[in-house]
C-alpha cells in the first residue's frame, strides 16, 4: 500500500502558520487593534477633523460633546484630532525605533554567533554593558544628550533596544550553525555570505519577528514616557505622552484630557503584546 | 562556591569597564564646548582657559578618560553644575527614598504576582486562568504613569483617601511614610506583578507535570500540600532570580512614578538633572544604576546556585 502524504504536513508552512494564527483568538484581537490604530494614523491627513494645533479660546477645556467628541484641551484644541495625529507619532516611534534596533542588532548578532572568537567576545561584552543600564534610564540619558525631539527619542529608544536583538540573534545563530544542513553547506564549499543569507538569516527571522512585535509595544510606552517627561515630541505637535504631561496639570478641571491618551496607549500596546504572543505560538514549530 | 563567585566577578569587570567607556563617551558626544556652559555669561578667554585647565579638558581624550575613571573609583563622580554638590553625595541622599519605593513596589508585585501565578497554573485552561492572564497582560500594557494619574484622580481627588504627592522619611513618621508611599508603590508594582505572575505560572506549569509531583499525588498527599510544598518550592528558584533581575525595570519605572507623585528620589534626580543640563549627574546615575544592575545580576546567579541543590556541589 502506498503511504498517503499527511494532509497537514503537505501544506505550505506559511499556510499552516496563518491557519494557526487565525485560530488564536487573542492574537486576532491584537491584530485588529493594531490595524485599527495604523489605519487611523495613516488616514489622519484625509479625515474631516480640525487642525490638531489650532487653538480656540472660546472652547477651552470643554467636556466631550457633539462639537468635540473627545472634548478640548487647555487652549481649546480638539482632542479627537490630537489623538488621531498623536497615533502617528506613537506608531512611528514604535516602528522606527524597533527598525533601528533590528537593523543594527540582527547583523551584529549574526556576526557574533557565526564567527565566534574575538568578534563574539567584543560584541557580546558591548551588548552586556548596554543591557546593564536599565532600558528607560539609558533612553532618557541618550535623549537628554542628543536633545529633546521625536527623532532623537526614536534613536535613543532604538539604541537602548538594540542589545535585546543582538543577544537573541546570537543565540539563534549559535544553535542553527550547529545544524547538519549548515555543516553540509560548508562541506560543499558554499561561501560564507551565501550560507548566512540562504541558511542562517531565514531561520533567525521568526523569533526576531516575534521579539520585534513585542518590542514595538515597549517602544511605544518608552516614547510616551519620554514625551511625558518632555524629551520626545515637542509642543505644539501632538503625541499621547506629551498630551498626558499637560493633562496631569488639569486633573480637577478636565479629567477627560488625561483619559483618552492613556486608553489609546493601553489599547495599542495591548494589541502589539497580543499579536506578539500569537505570533510566538504560530511560529513555534513544536506547536504544530 | 567561592570560586564561582570569583569567576562571576571576573566576568563582570570587562562589562563595568565598557559601561564606564560608554558613559564617558556620552559626555564627549555632547555638541558644543562644555566650558562655555560652565562659564555662563563670563566668556573671558582667561576664565575659559582656567576652566579648561581645572577640568583637564586640554588633555588627550584617553588621558581624560583615565582621570575620570580614576576619580570615579575613588568615589568622585564630579560636581553637580546646578547644586555644586558632589554627584555621589546627591545620589546617596536620594537613594534611600527610591529604595523604600522599590521595596514597597516589589512587595506589591510579590503579593499579587505569585498567588495569581500559582492559581492560574493550578487551574490551567479554566476561567480563573483566562482572567489572570488577561489581567497580567493588561498590567503589562498600561503605562504606569497613566495609571498613577488615574489613581490620583480617583483616590486622591475624588475619594480623598490618600495624598496625591509628597514624601515623609521613614525615620520621621513610619506610618505616614508608608501611607504616602502606598499609591506610588502600587503603581510601580503592577507591571512587575504582571511579569511575576507570568513567570510564576510558567515555572509552576513546568514543575506540576514533573514525576515527583505525580508521585506525591499518587501517595495521596493533599493537593494543597502538593502545590505549595512540592511544586512551589521548586518553582521558587526562577522566581527568586527574576526578582533580582527586575531591578532595572524597577529603577526605570521609578523615574516616572517619582515624577508623577513628586517624590524626591533617584528618578526625580535624573529628570531634574536632564532638564538642568547637569550632565555629570546624568553620567553618575547611569554608571551607578548599571553597576547596581550588575551586582543584582551577580546576586541572582549566586542565589540560583544556592537555591538549586543540584548546582551547589558543582
Amino acid at each position: 500500500m502506498v503511504a498517503q502524504p499527511d494532509p497537514i504536513l503537505a501544506r505550505k508552512p506559511q499556510s499552516r502558520i496563518w491557519k494557526k494564527f487565525r485560530r488564536h483568538r487573542s492574537a486576532m484581537l491584537g491584530g485588529i487593534l493594531v490595524a485599527f490604530f495604523v489605519l487611523i494614523a495613516l488616514a489622519a491627513p484625509i479625515l474631516p477633523i480640525p487642525d490638531p494645533v489650532a487653538t480656540d479660546w472660546a472652547a477651552v477645556r470643554k467636556a466631550p460633546s457633539t462639537a468635540h467628541w473627545l472634548g478640548t484641551d487647555e487652549i481649546g484644541r480638539d482632542l479627537l484630532s490630537r489623538m488621531i495625529w498623536g497615533a502617528q507619532a506613537s506608531l512611528l516611534a514604535g516602528v522606527v525605533s524597533v527598525a533601528i534596533a533590528v537593523s543594527v542588532g540582527v547583523p551584529l548578532g549574526i556576526l557574533a554567533g557565526y564567527f565566534g572568537g574575538w568578534t563574539d567576545a567584543v560584541i557580546s561584552r558591548c551588548t552586556e554593558a548596554l543591557l546593564a543600564a536599565p532600558f528607560l534610564i539609558l533612553a532618557i540619558a541618550l535623549a537628554a544628550f542628543l536633545g529633546p525631539s521625536l527623532t532623537n527619542a526614536m534613536i535613543a529608544i532604538g539604541i537602548s533596544a538594540t542589545p535585546i536583538f543582538v543577544r537573541l540573534t546570537r543565540g539563534q545563530v549559535l544553535s542553527i550553525a550547529a545544524e547538519d544542513y549548515v555543516d553540509s553547506a560548508r562541506a560543499i564549499g558554499l561561501s560564507t555570505p551565501r550560507i548566512l543569507s540562504r541558511y542562517i538569516f531565514p531561520n533567525v527571522l521568526p523569533p526576531v519577528l516575534v521579539q520585534a512585535t513585542l518590542t514595538v509595544a515597549t517602544a511605544i510606552i518608552a516614547e510616551a514616557s519620554l514625551s511625558f517627561l518632555g524629551l520626545g515630541q515637542q509642543p505644539p505637535a501632538p503625541s499621547w505622552g506629551s498630551m498626558l504631561n499637560t493633562a496631569k496639570n488639569f486633573l480637577n478641571q478636565a479629567p477627560w484630557m488625561a483619559m483618552w491618551p492613556g486608553i489609546a496607549i493601553f489599547l495599542v500596546v495591548l494589541g502589539f503584546n497580543l499579536l506578539g504572543d500569537g505570533l510566538r505560538d504560530a511560529l513555534n514549530p513544536r506547536e504544530h | 562556591m567561592l570560586s564561582f563567585i570569583l569567576r562571576r566577578l571576573l566576568i563582570a569587570i570587562p562589562t563595568i569597564i565598557l559601561i564606564s567607556v560608554f558613559v564617558f563617551a556620552l559626555q564627549k558626544l555632547l555638541p558644543g564646548d562644555p566650558v562655555l556652559a560652565m562659564a555662563g555669561e563670563d566668556r573671558d578667554p582667561a576664565t575659559l582657559e582656567f576652566l579648561r585647565e581645572k577640568y583637564r579638558l586640554n588633555d588627550p581624550v584617553v588621558v581624560q578618560y583615565f582621570t575620570w575613571i580614576g576619580n570615579a573609583l575613588r568615589g568622585d563622580l564630579g560636581i553637580s553644575l546646578r547644586t555644586n554638590q558632589p554627584v555621589l553625595a546627591l545620589i546617596a541622599e536620594k537613594l534611600p527614598v527610591t529604595i523604600q519605593l522599590a521595596v514597597m513596589a516589589m512587595s506589591f508585585a510579590l503579593l499579587i504576582g505569585i498567588p495569581a501565578g500559582i492559581l492560574s497554573a493550578v487551574r490551567k485552561g479554566t476561567i480563573t486562568d483566562y482572567i489572570a492572564n488577561v489581567v497580567a497582560l493588561s498590567g503589562l500594557s498600561i503605562p504606569n504613569f497613566w495609571l498613577g494619574i488615574m489613581l490620583i484622580l480617583l483616590v486622591s481627588v475624588k475619594w480623598q483617601l490618600l495624598p496625591a504627592s509628597g514624601y515623609v522619611p521613614l525615620s520621621e513618621d513610619p506610618v505616614r511614610s508608608i501611607t504616602v508611599m502606598l499609591m506610588p508603590a502600587f503603581v510601580l508594582g503592577t507591571a512587575l506583578a504582571a511579569t511575576m505572575m507570568r513567570h510564576t505560572r510558567s515555572a509552576m506549569l513546568e514543575v506540576l507535570t514533573a514525576d515527583y509531583v505525580r508521585t506525591a499525588r499518587a501517595k495521596g498527599v493533599k493537593e494543597r500540600r502538593v502545590v505549595l510544598k512540592h511544586a512551589f518550592r521548586n518553582a521558587l528558584t526562577p522566581i527568586v532570580t527574576l526578582t533580582a533581575l527586575l531591578f532595572g525595570e524597577l529603577i526605570g519605572g521609578a523615574v516616572l512614578t517619582e515624577q508623577i507623585f513628586t517624590i524626591p528620589g533617584f528618578g526625580k534626580l535624573v529628570v531634574d538633572a536632564v532638564f538642568n543640563r547637569d550632565y555629570a549627574v546624568v553620567q553618575g546615575i547611569v554608571l551607578v544604576t548599571a553597576v547596581g544592575f550588575i551586582v543584582m545580576n551577580l546576586l541572582a546567579d549566586v542565589l540560583y546556585v544556592l537555591l538549586n541543590p543540584r548546582l551547589r556541589g558543582q
